[in-house]
């Protein structure tokens, strides 16, 4: 999004109050304290249930191949990607979220990693897709995508983080769900090139400083990145999760930047050029720049601070019944690898240590775990980030002290659910 | 007398991590980029001038490229038109509650005002821009915002570079470890970190913004239990 807005316009659509007029009006019948149910049309047919013998037992299913490329079982239809009309101006230069709240693990996948353009997704045919390496280098590279595949490769599980995910809620609780509020972020195993193993190619020249990467794409996305980074974990990536990277994430070739903000891992890449300052493109003085209360803002805020969410229960994944229930949620940093999270029942009052499962990988995402017993009372659930650096993810309260409220960017502070005693959920702002 | 091999692999494997770093040799792959070739991609703009084509152009013949080719979003004046971009306005908005961020009351650079219109603009046809009519347009959006006040004054590659914005100074490089040190928090507190229970103060229900699709999806859906 060009700026996400902090408020939208006046005129919406009333169907939020109709599902809130049904959904008292179910509560009424069944009584306080009791779940709102699922529609009588959504019951289970009873003749699939034990003792029958279901349907699909009974008859074959389709053949090897009438799935060439396979799509998750028409039952999970609603796991989409989602986008929220009046953030932007155009769809062209917008954003779409990940649907956080129904994905497991730490892998995103491919068909559902948020997207965020800014001129669309270019559709570029390989044969047509050069990698240029000028500036201050000893020989200038044109680089074709099966050069680029002839150079020593490297695997890295990175999450991409939008600089802007959270940006809506600066001012308060403003969206409902998860995906809205932190969907701007995946994280997937990227295959490439080292950018120093193609720097050396080209041969730096001693006063190399800057490095400036830009799309293909109608934007011709630009970022100065400096090239302390480029040197250390910078990868230009042409496969993600084991195949060829997707058009909206930038096919054929993108630039992943572990740790530092989406922006600037351009996608489309077709030239590198090497320089000795920064550029100061619009994407690091109008966009990406921090503005503060006093008017001064700060600018190259490369790097994502620890930061985390509960992704199950929330406001599109309510609880469904009292008693043991899992908590599952999500934290990252980039600045190294989560060392704990902890999570609050009372709205950050009192916390206990998270489980993390599954890999725990520098700047990616780490999956943790909080298994609870709920008696049914309301409940202001948080989670809290502490990665290796010792940095503890702050309260939103906390980040305003230091940057007010229109900053835009970098919005790392603690979420709050609040779960009502119906098992709905909802996003709230605490104190 | 006897050379331990262990010994000597240890040395080697030594001399492996010593050198690695530089030992960069090229694997000659891809092929060398023509003057040609460079020229027709490298058109990015620094602060300092360097990558400004020789080019001119004044507000006044701005304005006609950009009734024709940009007002149709930005609105005649730079304004905006519906939810378009603001390019003018904004002078002392910056520090209030609601800065409205232009490239007069914002932008540090008109470098960035040339660069970005040449490359990416107008949206839907870029790079359609000749050098000249970009300088117009830039000359023209310095006019709107009240840095050139002469629309006739001639912009080009050599004086582009020494026009200032007002918000220049403003721009700082991240402290965000010094300024936000108490972040970093061996022990943060686990027992009684609030005075008393903690209150609900905004709920993003009462905005109900929310696309409709998601709210559905945020019914309990499981049978009463």
């Amino acid at each position: 999004m060009s700026e996400p807005k902090q408020r939208p316009d006046a005129s919406r659509p009333t169907s939020r109050r109709s599902f809130l007029r049904s959904g008292l009006a179910l509560g009424g019948a069944v009584g306080a304290g009791a779940f709102t149910g699922r529609a009588a049309a959504e019951t289970p047919d009873a003749k699939n249930l034990p003792p029958n013998v279901p349907e699909w037992s009974q008859s074959l299913g389709d053949g090897v191949v009438s799935r060439p490329y396979g799509r998750p079982s028409k039952f999970e239809a609603d796991v989409v990607r989602r986008d929220v009309e009046w953030l932007t101006a155009s769809r062209q230069s917008s954003v779409s979220f990940t649907p956080l709240h129904r994905l497991e693990g730490i892998i995103t996948p491919n068909g559902l990693g948020f997207e965020r353009h800014h001129g669309g997704i270019a559709e570029i045919d390989p044969a047509e897709h050069r990698l240029m390496i000028h500036g201050l280098v000893e020989k200038p590279l044109v680089l074709t995508l099966e050069d680029v595949k002839r150079f020593p490769r490297v695997n890295r599980i990175a999450f991409l983080e939008c600089a802007a995910n959270s940006g809506m809620e600066w001012k308060g609780a403003q969206l409902n769900g998860c995906q809205f509020t932190h969907g701007m972020i995946h994280c997937v195993m990227y295959t490439g090139v080292p950018l120093k193993r193609l720097l050396e190619e080209a041969g730096l020249k001693t006063n190399a400083k800057w490095l400036l990467p830009e799309g293909a794409d109608a934007s011709a996305m630009t970022r100065s990145v400096p090239i302390e980074k480029a040197l250390d974990d910078a990868i230009v990536a042409y496969a993600m999760n084991g195949e060829a990277l997707y058009p909206e994430h930038g096919y054929p070739l993108r630039l992943v930047l572990p740790g530092w903000q989406g922006n600037m891992w351009v996608k489309w890449l077709r030239r590198i050029k090497v320089g000795d300052e920064p550029w100061h493109t619009r994407e690091e003085t109008s966009k990406y720049t921090a503005l503060l209360p006093d008017g001064q803002a700060r600018r190259f805020t490369w790097a994502m601070d620890a930061k985390s969410v509960i992704t199950d229960p929330s406001p599109q994944a309510p609880l469904h019944r009292k008693g043991f229930t899992v908590l599952s949620g999500l934290a990252w940093s980039g600045r190294g690898a989560i060392r704990s999270v902890d999570v609050s029942l009372d709205g950050g009052r009192n916390w206990r240590a998270a489980r993390l499962d599954g890999p725990v990988l520098d700047k990616a995402l780490t999956r943790f775990y909080y298994e609870f017993d709920w008696n049914g009372d309301p409940l202001l659930l948080q989670s809290r980030a502490i990665d290796e650096t010792g940095y503890v993810q702050p309260t939103k309260a906390a980040l305003r002290q230091h940057r007010g409220l229109n900053s835009i960017y970098h919005n790392n502070g603690i979420q709050t659910w609040h779960v009502l005693p119906n098992g709905e959920i909802e996003n709230v702002e605490v104190a | 007398m006897s050379r331990s091999p262990n010994r000597t692999l240890i040395a080697l494997a030594g001399l492996f991590l010593a050198v690695a770093p530089a030992a960069a040799e090229r694997l000659n792959i891809g092929r060398a980029a023509t003057p040609d070739e460079i020229r027709g991609w490298d058109i990015d703009v620094r602060p300092d001038g360097q990558g400004l084509p020789v080019g001119k152009g004044t507000a006044a013949l701005g304005e006609t490229i950009f009734q024709e080719r940009c007002a149709s979003c930005h609105g005649e004046f730079g304004e905006g038109a519906g939810r378009w971009p603001e390019l003018a306005g904004g002078a002392g908005t910056i520090k209030s509650d609601s800065p409205v961020k232009t490239v007069g009351s914002y932008w540090p650079y008109v470098s960035t005002v040339f660069d970005f219109i040449h490359r990416a603009m107008p949206f839907g046809a870029a790079q359609t821009l000749t050098p000249d009519e970009t300088y117009s347009v830039t000359a023209y959006l310095l006019y709107l915002n009240d840095i050139l006040k002469d629309q006739d004054f001639e912009v080009n590659e050599k004086n582009l570079a020494t026009i200032r914005l007002p918000n220049e100074k403003n721009f700082f490089m991240d402290d965000r470890e010094t300024a936000e040190k108490e972040f970093w928090n061996a022990k943060p507190c686990m027992k009684d970190c609030l005075p008393k229970e903690a209150a609900i103060t905004s709920r993003a229900r009462a905005l109900d913004v929310t696309p409709e699709k998601a709210s559905e999806a945020a019914k309990p859906s499981a049978p009463v239990q």
